[in-house]
């Protein structure tokens, strides 16, 4: 089985370090997986998008078009990226920096209102994370031995004191319900 | 199994230096690779060596040569515009018969081009890309775990044959993260009898240059140096054959195109076309051998390049045009699809059905 999985946003939301911690959890578990950030000026503040395949089979072009889960944290991506979720997917939207709706009804859609969660519960950076927590238990596999070795991977030594926050942030994501 | 470890394209490349032997990296900051030097600058100064940001491409090729000349593994990075700044070095380097790796992650171009992926500089590479009658060997991963190894390959053959190798990725394979395990064998970097390491008054002293001004003796080192490469082209050619043996129609493609083609074949093969993919790993010396065999059965080949075509001249070479070749492409920074490779390789089974 292959999913793909797209996160976009804006430059500095955190989008490419949601795309690790998840190939890390793919490579603990011993999937094969990919992560391929865009790079260059977007990544200044423009828009920013990762994209992450986890597989059984080794992977090939790592480049998704076509996701099986879209994490929109911005207007223009899921704009953009909306129409590309395949038949069926997954769309999880910041609700607190998007006000729309998804216009299409073949697709499963969760709005979390994650750039205010992390706000509130004083992590303003994280809202990553809570999108992250959510998609996780969503998509049934929350378990948290491999979520915590995938933050201990993507999380140095010298920011130790981060891997609680994170974590706190993937639980609220977990547990919130619209 | 050593651990894998998730790490962009670049970095395995820089890390798969260090583990090779490698202690002098020159550079200039460009992107799409400038995480090759981002992770020299931190690693070299912890374990004695250097890393040495040089005022421009041109200057940095200069201290590559130097520091070949004194023996040692040397390597520099940069990326397509910043290659052709290097290019009069690599002719130098060729020259002085000097052991080197270059890394070129590829970006479109012409000109100062764009900054994503491309494979455009085939020409550049294959044919040489400086002046004079030379040849670079040129290694394309297409995998972040090929990034590592044919790094470490890339450093012996120079050191074997005593000629540049350059890896020819792009920018996809130099930024994205796969698992990458390090657990290579390495083998024993050979004595280099040639190298100006100082004579100690115990032997004639070693000269290393690349300037001849007697034309018979420039004759003699260019005809010498091809029987070199004649050497290469015979021992060291590779590709990845993948569903050829009963295939009517090959895909030639190498790098990121190769892995989006893969995708494209697997589905082709789903619906019953006999398809296969010939992915070259070494670009320079050609698989030719590969082409040549698959062209005994194979009606047709079709190409995909991150180019306006190069490759295909390779390719129409090695088959001697007896299939017809086509191009499938996508350039200035664009990749094609699979879904665009997919529908290239159903157009060609209908044109075979005819």
């Amino acid at each position: 089985m292959t999913k793909e999985y797209l996160f976009a946003g804006f430059g500095g939301q955190g989008l490419l370090f949601s795309g690790k911690v998840l190939a890390y959890k793919g490579l603990i578990e011993e999937k094969n997986v990919s992560w391929l950030p865009s790079y260059g000026p977007e990544m200044r503040g423009g828009t920013a998008n990762c994209s992450v395949i986890v597989s059984d089979d080794p992977v090939g072009a790592p480049i998704v078009l076509t996701p099986d889960v879209l994490v929109a944290m911005n207007l223009p991506s899921l704009d953009k990226y909306e129409k590309a979720v395949r038949k069926g997917g997954y769309i999880f939207v910041d609700s607190s920096l998007i006000e729309r709706k998804v216009q299409r009804d073949d697709v499963n859609v969760y709005y979390v209102p994650a750039t205010r969660l992390a706000s509130e519960n004083g992590a303003p950076t994280l809202a990553n994370m809570i999108l992250m927590g959510k998609l996780l238990s969503v998509l049934d596999s929350y378990t948290e031995e491999t979520v915590d070795a995938a933050l201990k991977k993507c999380i140095s030594a010298r920011h130790a004191d981060m891997l609680e926050l994170n974590r706190k942030m993937m639980e609220i994501g977990k547990n919130y319900n619209e | 199994m050593a651990d894998k470890v998730l790490m962009k394209g670049n970095e395995a490349i820089a890390e798969a230096a260090i583990q090779a032997g490698c202690r002098h990296y020159f550079g200039y900051p460009i992107t799409p690779q400038t995480e090759i030097a981002a992770y020299m600058a931190k690693r070299m100064p912890k374990i004695g060596g250097t890393f040495l940001q040089a005022e421009s491409e041109i200057a940095a090729i200069n201290m590559v040569y130097g520091v070949s000349a004194a023996g040692k593994r040397v390597m520099t990075s940069s990326s397509s515009p910043g290659i052709s700044l290097k290019s009069e070095g690599l002719s130098y380097l060729a020259g002085a018969d000097l052991p080197a790796l270059v890394v070129n992650c590829q970006r479109g171009g012409p000109g100062l081009g764009g900054i994503q992926p491309s494979q455009s500089d085939y020409f550049q590479a294959t044919r040489g890309g400086g002046h004079g009658d030379y040849h670079m060997i040129v290694l394309a991963p297409s995998s972040v775990q090929e990034m590592a190894q044919l790094t470490i390959k890339g450093f012996e053959l120079a050191d074997e044959y005593r000629m540049t190798s350059m890896i020819l990725a792009d920018g996809t394979i130099g930024q994205m993260m796969e698992p990458v395990s390090f657990d290579f064998e390495i083998k024993e970097q050979i004595e280099k009898p040639w190298a100006t390491t100082g004579t100690k008054m115990a032997r004639k002293h070693n000269i290393v240059n690349s300037l001849y001004l007697n034309p018979e003796q420039l004759e003699v080192t260019n005809i010498e140096r091809y029987k070199r490469y004649d050497i290469i082209k015979e021992k060291e050619a590779i590709a990845e054959e993948y569903l050829v043996d009963d295939a009517d129609i090959i895909v030639a493609a190498f790098g990121i195109a190769a892995r989006v083609s893969k995708n494209a074949v697997n589905q082709a093969r789903a619906e019953g076309i006999k398809v296969g993919l010939i992915r070259p790993i070494t670009l320079w010396p050609f698989p030719e051998k590969a082409f040549r065999k698959a062209a005994e059965h194979a009606k047709q080949i079709i190409c995909v390049e991150l180019s306006m075509g190069q490759m295909i001249e390779d390719v129409r070479l090695s088959t001697e045009c007896k299939v017809p070749v086509s191009l499938c492409y996508r350039v200035g920074g664009m990749i094609p699809t699979p879904d665009q490779v997919y529908q290239a390789i159903v157009e060609a089974a209908k044109k075979g059905e005819k």
